[in-house]
């Protein structure tokens, strides 16, 4: 086991789970405390129309990527209120707009450009260290801003309404919240695909609040279930030489759902 | 002369082209205890939100000690309707009591002493200091509304509004629960929204009828047309408790 220590992309892999762990138990338990999952998941598949416009632009598509879903963010938190339309409408239809922008881009990009496949379900074994700091720093800034704006997360996401009778400014606050997920998502989508960005950052949360009662035990909870679900599922992977995004989803799920049926009999 | 608390001149809302407040005037003065009663939709939270600065009207204007609502958030505490509230939310009584310190510009300090202080003096006026460090999804409905009413005191407000306060609170409780209010009433002006007729009748002090258009003669009595006009039939009520009648004799 030790011996795959020497390998550079198995020890890159490592300091991914960790560094990919932080950003989603601390994202992820505002995620799911708002009740914006899939609004979370509409930012991260729009972000593939940033990653096709970096590569049409022959840009690093990470940046273009951070750029694109920021604004896809801040557009639906502000916008379905002004157009008067649904926001679950709206967010489905930036989804899927920002997945068709992005296979036009990639279609029109001449040379090599990397399938969908790869861009949903990512690999993680494939970090390089350049990827490695891009995740770090994103790390400093989601914490620098959640430890500056902690109270105010924690009273716009437990009742909007009352926060802004005390002058609070909840919708910079809100459009704050949704740029870090974006930040979040972004910063895992090369390295584990969106699916796996979307499991880690409901499923550890989701199993860390039934055992806490604090915001903050439970973003500790589910920095800790993350890492776990995901070092465990990369040697599961190894062991039984299965896609590493796709075990590690499964064995997170199988552990919620274990967890809600023996919690729920006693 | 009291100060007045509250003034509002002509206001009427409008969503869509619904309207929901007409040609409301209101003026409150500095700690009157004043209910307001209304069938359901007839505006009565919409009023609140317009005087807790939640709601820009579409016509008139409305002061609170002379300022707009907006500007006078320091004074204002306000306790939401409860709705569905979220009980897996991991949050304490102290976490949610304390947000009520926060303001535009204590966003990013971390809470003083006298926050702190504020939060606790709060805690202990709704008999909840023992309840501090309990999950907030654990309470009961009344207990949880305590708690929301602290989290409001917790700013030291001037008026306190209370949306619909009672409604998921336990009928048995009710009655300490308006003794709580009662408690207050020396310190703030305190605006309430209510179904709860009797309990109306022997705790606040004036009364006021909300549909659409607003009755009110700054007195504790509703007349019988007063009544019509609000509930559009006759209505026979019986206050219980008598004899702390809020219709007159008829």
């Amino acid at each position: 086991m030790l011996e795959l220590l020497q390998y550079e992309f198995v020890r890159n892999a490592i300091y991914a789970a960790f560094l990919g762990s932080l950003a989603c138990g601390i994202i992820g338990v505002y995620v799911v405390v708002n009740r914006i999952v899939f609004l979370s998941d509409g930012i991260s598949h729009a972000a593939f129309g940033g990653v096709g416009l970096g590569y049409f632009l022959g840009l690093n598509p990470i940046y273009s990527a951070i750029a694109f879903s920021t604004a896809v963010a801040v557009c639906v938190g502000t916008s379905s209120k002004k157009l008067g339309a649904r926001e679950d409408t709206v967010i489905g239809m930036i989804w899927a707009l920002g997945m068709a922008v992005g296979i036009l881009f990639i279609k029109l990009t001449p040379g090599y450009v990397p399938d969908l496949f790869s861009y949903l379900f990512g690999n993680i074994l494939t970090v390089s260290s350049s990827d490695l700091l891009v995740m770090l720093i994103l790390d400093i800034i989601l914490v620098s801003v959640v430890m500056l704006l902690f109270k105010g997360f924690l009273a716009i996401s437990f009742d909007r309404e009352f926060a802004q009778t005390l002058g609070v400014p909840v919708n910079l606050l809100y459009n704050t919240l949704l740029i870090l997920v974006a930040l979040t998502v972004i910063m895992l989508i090369r390295v584990v695909g969106v699916i796996l960005v979307m499991a880690l950052l409901t499923i550890p949360a989701a199993i860390s609040e039934i055992f806490t009662k604090r915001l903050i035990q439970m973003m500790a909870g589910a920095t800790a279930l993350s890492l776990l679900f995901t070092l465990l599922g990369l040697w599961l992977s190894y062991v039984t030489n299965l896609p590493s995004g796709a075990t590690i989803v499964i064995l997170a799920a199988a552990v919620f759902f274990s967890i809600i049926i023996l919690y729920r009999r006693s | 002369m009291s100060n007045i608390a509250v003034e509002i001149e002509g206001v009427s809302v409008y969503f869509d082209s619904k309207c929901v407040l007409e040609d409301i005037n209101l003026k409150v003065l500095e700690n009157d205890f004043l209910g307001i009663i209304g069938p359901n939709g007839g505006g009565k939270t919409t009023l609140l939100k317009v005087i807790a600065g939640l709601l820009k009207p579409t016509k008139g204007s409305v002061r609170v000690y002379g300022k707009p609502p907006d500007k006078a958030e320091k004074l204002i505490g306000y306790v939401p309707q409860m709705g569905q509230p979220d009980l897996a939310f991991p949050a304490t009584v102290w976490d949610v009591v304390l947000t009520g310190r926060l303001s535009r510009g204590k966003l990013i300090k971390p809470y003083s002493e006298a926050d702190k202080k504020a939060a606790l003096d709060a805690l202990k006026a709704m008999e909840l200091e023992g309840l501090k460090d309990e999950p907030i999804g654990k309470l009961s409905g009344g207990q949880r509304q305590r708690v929301f009413i602290a989290r409001a005191l917790a700013a030291e407000p001037k008026i306190l509004l209370l949306d619909e306060p009672t409604l998921s609170v336990d009928r048995r409780l009710d009655t300490k629960f308006w003794e709580y209010l009662n408690e207050l009433k020396n310190r703030m002006t305190i605006i309430v929204v209510t179904h709860d007729i009797s309990a109306l009748s022997k705790y606040v002090d004036k009364i006021a009828c909300l549909n659409r258009r607003l009755y009110y003669n700054e007195s504790k009595q509703i007349t019988r047309e007063m009544w019509m006009e609000v509930y559009q039939c006759p209505v026979d009520i019986i206050a219980h408790g008598l004899p702390h009648r809020v219709l007159e004799e008829h």
